[in-house]
């Protein structure tokens, strides 16, 4: 595999020969924001491209195919329409609270974005509590959404926040029960080790049945997590006219806009991280050669490939599945998914501590 | 050996700073760009809720249904003993089958607490 810290440490040295070291810190620090910014700001462009196209296909459609070719700067039409258009200041809103609300929704998305390892050396924050601190950072976009909905000062927006709410923070059990199936196989919280232990297989393959359970599991709940497919009920558009971001005009509307496909993107490439491997090729143990073909393929593309297939198996969910209802809602997360989440973890834990005695 | 240490900086605090500025700039820079380009027109009536055309009646940020408040309480509750689960998550290989037994007795109040909720009837919609 490539490592790529060897060419981040080469430029560290290389500036470190001309200046002081802070300078160095403080240069590579701003090279790193400005890299997370245009990244975050491709990643949300390439979304709406892909999520566009991909509905299209599935009601037989063709999607945006005029402004350049196939279509592909539609998004960035998109982006630009949305830039220009006013910023509608509202008589009776929470002003304070109505502006901070953006602010919150985008930095969880950041925060959990700088966490996914997106190569060999090119993982931005490695804590070694890293999938925690993943966990803890993306709980926060629901407190935006909150603030949006009770400080715009419209009913809808109320109940549409106050639902997201209620399924956002259901179903977060969910997704911290099923990482903890497999934090407790990979033995560490750290995101370079969880890639790590999985060098040989991965562990969709490797984590025997309770693996294959904390995935469907992981895959419903992040789907409830970032507010689409069956489970949109806070923007049901036919109840609720857009939901919590109802009375977002412009620009402030588009930051929600970007962090529900960004939020899409990090669920999906959380669920490749914990799953498929995060960015370590396909192995199987005892093929050497094939192992040593897979390893020409840059992490990158592996890691890109997994999130981009994951977030296809999300939105096919959207159009295959109808819209729930918000007790049927409950009840599945409160009286199926929990249950059943409790009694895998328990499962895996019975394999690992006594799997190796059997 | 993997490396995880970009520019070989070990200081994760502040990358994970250097992150949450990223996102305030992002937002306070497009704000900024669309406050120069975006137009401005006043009008008294465009400044109302964006509800059904008529006049709102009442105050919005009023009392609410209690629903959604119980499934917060019971989400506080399972959420903090999820996390207190988490550091034996980590070690269940080296603490083997002991581990498990001391855990078990966490693990049996915390499914004895949703049953309780469940007979209640607190896990149903009202």
């Amino acid at each position: 595999m490539f490592d790529f810290s060897i060419v981040t440490e080469w430029f560290n040295s290389f500036l470190g020969s001309y200046m002081p070291a802070w300078l160095v810190t403080v240069i590579e620090c701003l090279g790193i924001g400005v890299g997370l910014l245009v990244l975050y700001a491709l990643i949300a462009l390439f979304y709406i491209y892909y999520e566009r196209k991909l509905c299209a296909a599935f009601q037989c459609r063709l999607g945006p195919n005029r402004v350049g070719p196939w279509g592909l700067l539609q998004s960035f039409a998109d982006m630009f329409k949305i830039l220009i258009k006013e910023l509608i200041a509202l008589n009776h809103t929470d002003k304070f609270l109505f502006a901070l609300a953006p602010y919150l929704v985008i930095i969880a998305s950041m925060l959990a974005f700088a966490v996914l390892p997106w190569g060999n050396g090119l993982q931005i924050v490695d804590f070694n509590i890293g999938i925690f601190f993943l966990i803890a950072v993306s709980s926060i976009g629901v407190l935006g959404i909150l603030l949006a909905g009770w400080s715009s000062n419209n009913k809808f927006t109320l109940i549409g926040a106050m639902r997201s709410g209620a399924q956002m923070v259901s179903y977060e059990l969910s997704i911290g029960l099923s990482v903890l199936t497999m934090v407790a196989f990979a033995g560490t919280l750290s995101v370079g080790g969880i890639v790590q232990a999985q060098e040989r297989l991965w562990f969709i393959f490797s984590g025997h049945i309770p693996a294959i359970i904390a995935f469907i599991i992981y895959m419903i709940a992040g789907t409830a997590e970032t507010n689409r497919g069956p489970f949109d009920l806070p923007e049901a558009e036919s109840e609720l006219t857009a939901g919590y971001h109802t009375e977002y005009s412009g620009i402030h509307f588009g930051f929600f806009y970007l962090a529900e496909y960004l939020n899409l993107f990090i669920v999906s490439g959380v669920a490749s991280l914990l799953f498929l491997g995060g960015w370590m090729p396909f192995h199987v143990p005892g093929w050497e050669q094939f192992n040593h073909i897979m390893d020409y393929i840059p992490g990158i593309v592996w890691f890109l490939g997994k999130a981009f297939f994951l977030s296809f198996i999300i939105i096919w969910f959207k159009w295959t599945f109808p819209r729930l209802r918000i007790d049927q809602l409950l009840s599945l997360e409160w009286k199926y998914l929990l249950p059943i989440n409790l009694v895998n973890l328990v499962l895996m834990v019975l394999i690992i501590v006594y799997g190796a005695h059997i | 050996m993997i490396s995880t240490a970009i520019f070989g900086i070990e200081n994760n605090a502040m990358l994970a700073v250097v992150g949450l500025c990223t996102g305030v700039v992002l937002v306070a820079l497009a704000m900024w760009l669309a406050g120069l380009i975006s137009p401005r027109s006043f009008n008294s009536q465009k400044g109302e809720a964006y509800e059904c055309g008529i006049p709102t009646r009442g105050e919005s940020m009023s009392r609410f249904s209690v629903g959604y408040y119980l499934f917060a309480i019971l989400f506080l509750m399972f959420d903090v003993e999820t996390v207190f689960l988490f550091p034996w998550g980590v070690r269940v290989r080296e603490l083997g089958p002991d581990g498990f037994g001391s855990i078990a007795f966490f693990f049996g109040v915390l499914v004895l607490g949703l049953i309780y909720a469940w007979r209640k009837g607190a896990l149903e919609w009202k």
